[in-house]
C-alpha cells in the first residue's frame, strides 16, 4: 500500500468514526428531538425549500428567544426525501428513534409518502401531522387515531373553490350546465379532491372533466390545446405542484385561457410558480390556507432574531412571509403547540409521540393564543377533538397581481355537512380493508 | 442526405397514419372532437414540440457518434449550463458575456471529464464508460445545486408567449413555439455544416467509424474526446436556454432527457438527422395521441406512448430509423 492510499484510508475512518460519533453525542437526553423530512433537493425542491426554512426558522426561534418550549430546548434534523416516496420512508426509520424520546410526529410533505406512512405511524405511536395535504379520510379519528390533517384537507379544498365560483355565478343555482376543468397531478395527491368534485357535479349540475399530468409535467401543450381550443371550460381547477404550475399558467397563457379563471389548491399557489410564469400568471388564482406576508410580529422577530444575527435557515430573508414559508411556520406552530400542551400535562421533559398524540386529541389554538404567538390573521382558530382530526377546514381565494397574492375573499369554511359524511365512509371503508376497528371517542 | 426506401416508406405510412387515425376516432366517437383546423394546429404544435425534444437529444447523438457511449448526463449538462447562465447573470455579468463564460466552463467540463473520467477508463467496455456517465450525472446534478442552489430562477430572454393565429385566424401557434423551432434548426444546420465541412468535423467522423482506424492515421482522439463534449455542451447550454426559458431554471430541467430518450430509440443513436426526424415523429405523434385517442382511455397517455411510439418503429427498423446497421460478423 502506498502511503497516498493509507492516507486516504485513515482520512476516510476518521471520517466514519467522527460521522458515528457525532451521531451518538449530539442529542442531550434534555432536549426534544424534532425530526423534519423536507425536500432541498430534486424536481419540487423550489416548494419544498422555503416550506423547511419557515418550519426550522420557528424552532430556531423558539430556542434563541424563549429557551425552547417550557425550558426545554428543541434539536432539530433534517433529512431530504426530494419528494420521493421509498427515500421518505427510508428518512422516517432513519429519524423515528433519535433523541432521549424518539420523534414526537411526522410532517412529511408529501401525500405519496403520506399514505406510505399511514400504517407505521400507528405501530410507531408517532403523530402524523398533514397540514393540508395527506389522505381527507384521515379526518375521523376514530379510524385514524395517529393521522391528523388539521387546518384542510383537499376535499375541503375543492369545496370551496365550487363556493368561490358560485359565488362568481350568482349561486349554486347558476352552476348547472357550467364546464369545469380539473387539471391535476397525476399522482395520489392530484387524484385527492375529484370524488369530491365529481359529488359536487352531482349535486349542482356542473359538467366535470379531467385532466391528468403526468410526472414532472414538464410538457403540457396537448392538454391545454384540448382545454383551451377544444373544451374551452368555464373555470379550470388546478392540483400542481413544482414545475407543472408554472408551465400550466404559461400553457393556459398561450392558447388564451384566462387566467382569472384559472383557481389552483394552496400548493399551486406558490411565489416561484407565478414568477417563473412571469406576465402570463397576472390574475392567477389560488386558495390559501394562511395570509402571505411578513407584516406579523413573529416575522418581524424572526428576522431580528435569527436573520440579523446570521441564524436564519435560509441564506437570505428574501423568502420570509412567502405563501410557503408561512405554510411552513403554521406547521411549526402546530407541532409546537401540540408539544406545549403534552408538556404541559406530562412534564417539562422531552415528550414522546404518544403523548403529542394525547395532545392532538384534544387541540386548542385559540384566537387568544394566536395572539401571543404573534400571528394574529395569519391562519384561522383549531380544534381538534378524537373524532375530528381536521378542525373547521377554512381557506382563502387569493389572486396574483404581480407582486403578490391579494386576497380577494375572507376565509371560506367548506360544507361540513357534506364532508363529514364523506370522510366517514371513505374511512370506515379504509378500516373494513385494513381490518382495523375504530376506537370509541366518548 | 440519403434516405433509405425502407425508411422512406416508414415515414410515409406513419404521416398518414397520424391523419387516419385522429381522424376515424373523430368519426367514430362522440367523445372525440376533430376538425381539420384544429388537427393542424394539434400536428403543429407537436412538431414545434418535437424540435425542442431534438434540441436535447442531439446532445446524445454527438457523444454516441464519437466514442459509442450513451451519455445518460446528457439531461445534467443541461440543467448544469443553464444553471450556469443564470447564476453568472445573478452575479451581474451581461447576458453575452455570461453566455461566453457559461461555454468556457462547458469547455472546462469537457476537459475534465475526458481527463478525470474517460482517459482512465480508455479501451474499457462501454457500459463501464456508460456507468461512469450515470456518475457524472450525479455529480452535476448535486454540484450545479450546491453552487447556484435549488430555487427557480427566472431565464428571461424576451420571446412573447402569447397565442398566434395564422391562416386565417384558423389555427392557434404559440409565438414562442415557433422562434424556439428556428433556433433548434439553425443549431441543427450549424452542426450538420461542422460535421461535413470542418476538418474537426471529418476527424470527429473518422473517430465515429472506427477509433482505430483513426488513431492509426494519427487522429488524437483524447483531443477529439473533449471537443465532441465540448459541441455536446454547447448544444445543453441552448437546449438549457430555450427549456430554462420556457420552464424556469430548475431541477426538473434535467428531467428533460426523458423526453429525449424515445426520439433517440426512433433516430437512431447515431444520426444528427435521425434526432430531426425522430423528435418531430415523436413530438406529433404524442401531442396527436394525447388529444384524438386519449379521451377513449382515461388521458394522461403522452408520456409513455412517446416510448411505445419508438418501440413501433423499431419493430421495422431495430436500429432505428437513420442509425447505422449493425453487422457483425461470426
Amino acid at each position: 500500500m502506498n502511503i497516498r492510499k493509507l492516507k486516504f484510508g485513515i482520512g476516510v475512518a476518521t471520517l466514519g468514526a467522527a460521522t458515528l460519533l457525532g451521531a451518538t453525542a449530539s442529542f442531550a437526553a434534555d432536549t426534544q428531538f424534532i425530526g423534519s423530512l423536507v425536500y432541498r433537493t430534486g424536481p419540487y425542491a423550489p416548494g419544498g425549500i422555503p416550506w423547511a426554512d419557515g418550519f426550522s426558522d420557528y424552532f430556531r426561534l423558539l430556542n434563541e428567544r424563549d429557551g425552547g418550549i417550557n425550558g426545554v430546548m428543541l434539536e432539530l434534523e433534517e433529512c431530504d426525501t426530494a419528494y420521493n416516496t421509498d427515500k421518505g420512508v427510508e428518512c422516517y426509520e432513519r429519524l423515528k428513534n433519535k433523541g432521549s424520546t424518539g420523534m414526537p410526529a411526522v410532517s412529511p410533505l408529501s401525500t405519496g409518502i403520506t399514505y406510505a406512512l399511514l400504517d407505521r405511524v400507528v405501530a410507531d405511536k408517532i403523530p402524523l401531522i398533514t397540514s393540508g395535504y395527506g389522505r381527507a379520510d384521515a379526518a375521523d379519528g376514530r379510524v385514524f387515531p395517529y393521522a391528523f390533517v388539521l387546518p384542510s384537507t383537499y376535499w375541503g379544498g375543492a369545496d370551496i373553490a365550487i363556493h368561490h365560483i358560485a359565488d362568481l355565478e350568482g349561486g349554486y343555482g347558476s352552476l348547472k350546465g357550467k364546464k369545469i376543468a380539473l387539471v391535476y397531478h397525476d399522482s395520489a395527491y392530484g387524484k385527492e379532491p375529484i370524488k369530491t368534485l365529481e359529488t359536487l357535479g352531482a349535486q349542482h349540475g356542473f359538467e366535470l372533466s379531467l385532466f391528468p399530468v403526468p410526472h414532472p409535467g414538464l410538457e403540457q401543450k396537448a392538454t391545454w390545446l384540448k382545454i383551451g381550443r377544444q373544451l374551452r371550460p368555464d373555470y379550470v381547477l388546478m392540483w400542481g405542484w413544482g414545475v407543472m404550475n408554472a408551465t400550466a399558467i404559461k400553457e393556459a397563457a398561450a392558447v388564451g385561457f384566462p387566467r382569472d379563471k384559472m383557481i389552483g389548491v394552496w400548493w399551486s399557489g406558490n411565489e416561484p410558480d407565478v414568477i417563473t410564469a412571469g406576465q402570463a400568471a397576472l390574475g392567477y388564482k389560488a386558495l390559501q390556507m394562511n395570509r402571505v406576508g411578513a407584516d406579523f410580529p413573529l416575522h418581524k422577530d424572526i428576522v431580528k432574531v435569527l436573520y440579523d444575527n446570521g441564524k436564519g435557515t435560509a441564506s437570505t430573508p428574501k423568502d420570509v412571509g412567502s405563501a410557503i414559508y408561512n405554510r411552513g411556520i403554521q406547521s411549526a406552530i402546530y407541532l409546537a403547540e401540540a408539544l406545549r400542551t403534552a408538556m404541559n400535562e406530562f412534564g417539562n421533559k422531552p415528550v414522546t409521540g404518544e403523548q403529542v398524540q394525547w395532545a392532538l386529541d384534544r387541540f386548542s389554538l385559540t384566537e387568544e393564543r394566536i395572539a401571543e404567538i404573534g400571528v394574529t390573521g395569519l391562519f384561522a382558530p383549531v380544534e381538534l377533538s378524537c373524532i375530528d382530526h381536521q378542525g373547521q377546514g377554512q381557506a382563502m381565494v387569493t389572486q396574483w397581481d404581480g407582486k403578490q397574492w391579494k386576497p380577494i375573499t375572507e376565509l371560506i369554511a367548506p360544507n361540513m355537512e357534506m364532508l363529514r359524511p364523506m370522510y366517514e365512509e371513505s374511512a370506515a371503508q379504509y378500516a373494513k380493508e385494513k381490518g382495523i376497528t375504530p376506537r370509541t371517542c366518548g | 442526405m440519403h434516405i433509405e426506401r425502407d425508411v422512406f416508406y416508414i415515414i410515409l405510412a406513419s404521416l398518414a397514419l397520424m391523419v387516419a387515425i385522429p381522424w376515424a376516432a373523430g368519426m367514430l366517437s362522440e367523445d372525440i372532437f376533430f376538425e381539420w383546423p384544429f388537427f393542424f394546429e394539434v400536428a403543429i404544435g407537436g412538431l414545434l414540440a418535437g424540435v425542442m425534444y431534438s434540441l436535447v437529444a442531439l446532445g446524445f447523438v454527438l457523444i454516441f457518434k464519437a466514442s459509442g457511449v450513451f451519455n445518460f448526463a446528457q439531461g445534467a449538462m443541461v440543467l448544469f449550463s443553464a444553471l450556469t447562465l443564470v447564476g453568472l447573470q445573478e452575479k451581474g455579468l451581461p447576458i453575452w458575456l455570461a453566455i461566453l463564460a457559461t461555454l468556457a466552463i462547458m469547455a472546462l467540463l469537457a476537459y475534465l471529464i475526458e481527463r478525470l473520467v474517460l482517459r482512465p477508463l480508455v479501451n474499457q467496455e462501454h457500459i463501464i464508460l456508460f456507468m461512469a456517465t450515470i456518475g457524472i450525472t450525479y455529480f452535476l446534478d448535486g454540484f450545479g445545486q450546491t453552487l447556484w442552489g435549488s430555487e427557480v430562477k427566472i431565464l428571461d430572454i424576451g420571446f412573447s408567449n402569447q397565442p398566434g393565429f395564422y391562416f386565417g385566424g384558423k389555427i392557434l401557434i404559440n409565438d414562442f413555439d415557433l422562434i424556439a423551432a428556428l433556433i433548434a434548426g439553425v443549431l441543427v444546420v450549424s452542426l450538420a455544416l461542422f460535421f461535413q465541412y470542418t476538418r474537426i468535423g471529418r476527424a470527429l467522423r473518422a473517430v465515429a467509424d472506427d477509433n482505430q482506424a483513426a488513431l492509426s492515421v494519427g487522429i488524437p482522439l483524447k483531443h477529439i474526446w473533449v471537443i465532441v463534449w465540448t459541441v455536446a455542451g454547447v448544444v445543453a447550454l441552448v437546449a438549457g436556454i430555450m427549456w430554462g426559458s420556457k420552464l424556469g431554471v430548475q431541477f426538473s430541467l434535467a428531467l428533460i432527457a426523458l423526453k429525449a430518450l424515445p426520439v433517440l430509440i426512433l433516430g437512431g443513436f447515431t444520426s444528427v438527422p435521425g434526432a430531426i426526424v425522430g423528435g418531430l415523429i415523436i413530438g406529433a405523434g404524442e401531442k396527436l395521441a394525447e388529444v384524438f385517442i386519449a379521451p377513449l382511455i382515461g388521458g394522461g397517455i403522452e408520456d409513455w406512448f412517446a416510448y411505445m411510439l419508438a418501440l413501433a418503429f423499431l419493430v421495422f427498423r431495430p436500429q432505428g430509423l437513420f442509425g447505422e446497421k449493425i453487422i457483425e460478423r461470426v
